[in-house]
């Protein structure tokens, strides 16, 4: 599997789509940081472009690396090599240099700014952290959505439908149960439905670490005691990892059922 | 060398193969022939465990080879469509294969013999389909596995190239090797093959040496004698 991954890496890393990946989260965090003076202000503006744009590229990126080295799979698929390590260390391949690039991306500009001299430092790794988590979530979802789809254009559909519907449309039916059941008590079930989708988990998460809890009001005053002790925290990296776990199990399962 | 018992696989609705019972003995060339959509690739692919059986059972070298995948470090296969990732260098590509089998390998000896040295730096993508597929017969054969499965080896070669594969077929098959091969040239097929195993709708229709199957169907000629085969067992 390390040497799949290996190729599938590099690979990656020569491409040109690594670099502008790269150079774009570069530019952001020198933009940021450089006009707004202020590390905790630059990551929430931050985490808003990180909490959309990562799944979303993590999700492109993921359905079109699988349709376009088929050919290469193929390859390995007739050598002496396990089934499942072809498919995981192409996907740990293309998840790893999409959370290189931004890590160091973003890494550099803030390193630079004085990050190590300024207390947000815990802020800005917890965002890493669930940068990084998101991207193996949605690379691992859309791996499994292009090994389910021989068609790519189908494929590429339900990929960007699931982003949608994680990154925008489940915040509207979540929104809009709000108000319809505003009689009720309603914070378990805010609760839950946040720690549902990755997307939101990480949301809360960052905002939470930043101290404007106070803006959300009596729920956010829930979130604060839920998410703000330790085993909130840990509930939630355990969230996240379930939410990466399930489907690479699911992959590997999957992949060595398929016919090529 | 190889048994196949009792193969089942279907995509879809559609039955592609249905019941192949065939076994290959160890040394010699089999030819796998048959029309479009026989099932020749699917029965390739099932050897290699590209293809999961719905129902059968296929053994390797005495192995079954269910869920294992070891048995693949004494195959050399050469793909229908030599589909390459397109990125990569000539060079690259061959040693890329090396590393991940893990073996030594005597690329050098063909790529003189196919006239490659020109394009070891070009990139996949660049070649034409017939360098493409000497690229393709490279990695087949540089390495040495007691069985070779070779599914169209001579799409896109030019008649030098093919005279040079050939005679590796032959030096390999002296070398005791079994070798096994679908086409659809007969001529080349009737050069080489020791054995044909004819396929028709996911069936074994013929199993027998060229001699055989054209004193079964009355024909002088191999192409006839293909031609001639469905009609002819139907009669008999």
């Amino acid at each position: 599997m390390l040497k799949i991954l290996k190729y599938s890496f590099f690979d990656l890393i020569r491409s040109r789509w690594s670099y502008v990946y790269f150079l774009f989260y570069l530019l952001l965090g020198f933009v940021l940081l450089f006009l707004n003076n202020d590390v905790s202000k630059a990551v929430i503006t931050l985490m808003n472009i990180i909490i959309v744009l990562v799944p979303l590229i993590g999700t492109i990126f993921g359905v079109m690396y699988y349709y376009n080295s088929k050919e290469f799979t193929e390859l390995l698929l007739a050598q002496p090599i396990k089934r499942s390590s072809i498919f995981l260390g192409q996907y740990l391949g293309v998840a790893g240099s999409l959370a290189l690039s931004l890590i160091m991306g973003l890494g550099i500009p803030f390193i630079l700014y004085g990050l190590f001299q300024s207390d947000a430092i815990f802020d800005f790794t917890l965002l890493l952290v669930t940068g990084g988590f998101l991207t193996f979530i949605f690379t691992a979802l859309s791996f499994n959505i292009a090994l389910s789809n021989e068609n790519r254009i189908k494929g590429f559909g339900y990929a960007v439908l699931l982003w949608l519907f994680l990154a925008v449309i489940y915040d509207g039916i979540f929104l809009m149960s709000l108000v319809v059941f505003k009689e009720y008590p309603l914070d378990t079930f805010s609760l839950a439905a946040t720690i549902l989708n990755p997307i939101d988990l990480s949301r809360i998460l960052i905002l939470l670490k930043l101290d404007i809890s106070a803006l959300l009001g009596y729920t956010g005053a829930v979130f604060k005691q839920f998410f703000g002790n330790n085993i909130g925290l840990v509930i939630s990296i355990a969230m996240l990892s379930l939410w990466t776990i399930l489907p690479v199990l699911r992959l590997s399962h999957k992949s060595k059922r398929k016919d090529f | 060398m190889i048994e196949i018992k009792d193969l089942h696989k279907k995509f879809g609705k559609n039955q592609v193969l249905s019941g192949i019972d065939l076994e290959i003995k160890e040394g010699g060339i089999f030819a796998i022939l048959g029309p479009n959509g026989s099932g020749k690739t699917t029965l390739i692919k099932s050897i290699l465990g590209m293809v999961i059986p719905n129902k059968g059972n296929i053994i390797v070298a005495g192995n079954s080879i269910k869920k294992t995948w070891k048995y693949r470090e004494g195959i050399d296969y050469l793909p229908q469509i030599a589909n390459f990732p397109g990125n990569l260098r000539v060079r690259e590509l061959i040693r890329m294969i090396k590393d991940l089998r893990r073996r030594s390998a005597d690329e050098d000896r063909l790529i003189k013999m196919f006239k490659l040295e020109p394009f070891l730096d070009k990139k996949l993508s660049t070649l034409s389909g017939g360098t493409k597929q000497k690229v393709n017969i490279v990695l087949t054969f540089m390495f040495d596995s007691p069985l070779i499965i070779l599914d169209e080896p001579t799409t896109g070669l030019d008649p030098a190239s093919l005279i040079h594969l050939k005679r590796l077929i032959q030096e390999e098959k002296i070398k005791g090797k079994t070798i096994l091969i679908t086409s659809h040239i007969m001529q080349f097929v009737a050069e080489i093959a020791d054995t044909i195993v004819y396929i028709l709708e996911g069936k074994i229709y013929f199993k027998g040496s060229v001699e055989e199957l054209k004193a079964k169907t009355k024909q002088t000629d191999l192409e006839h004698a293909i031609a001639a085969i469905t009609t002819t067992t139907d009669h008999a």
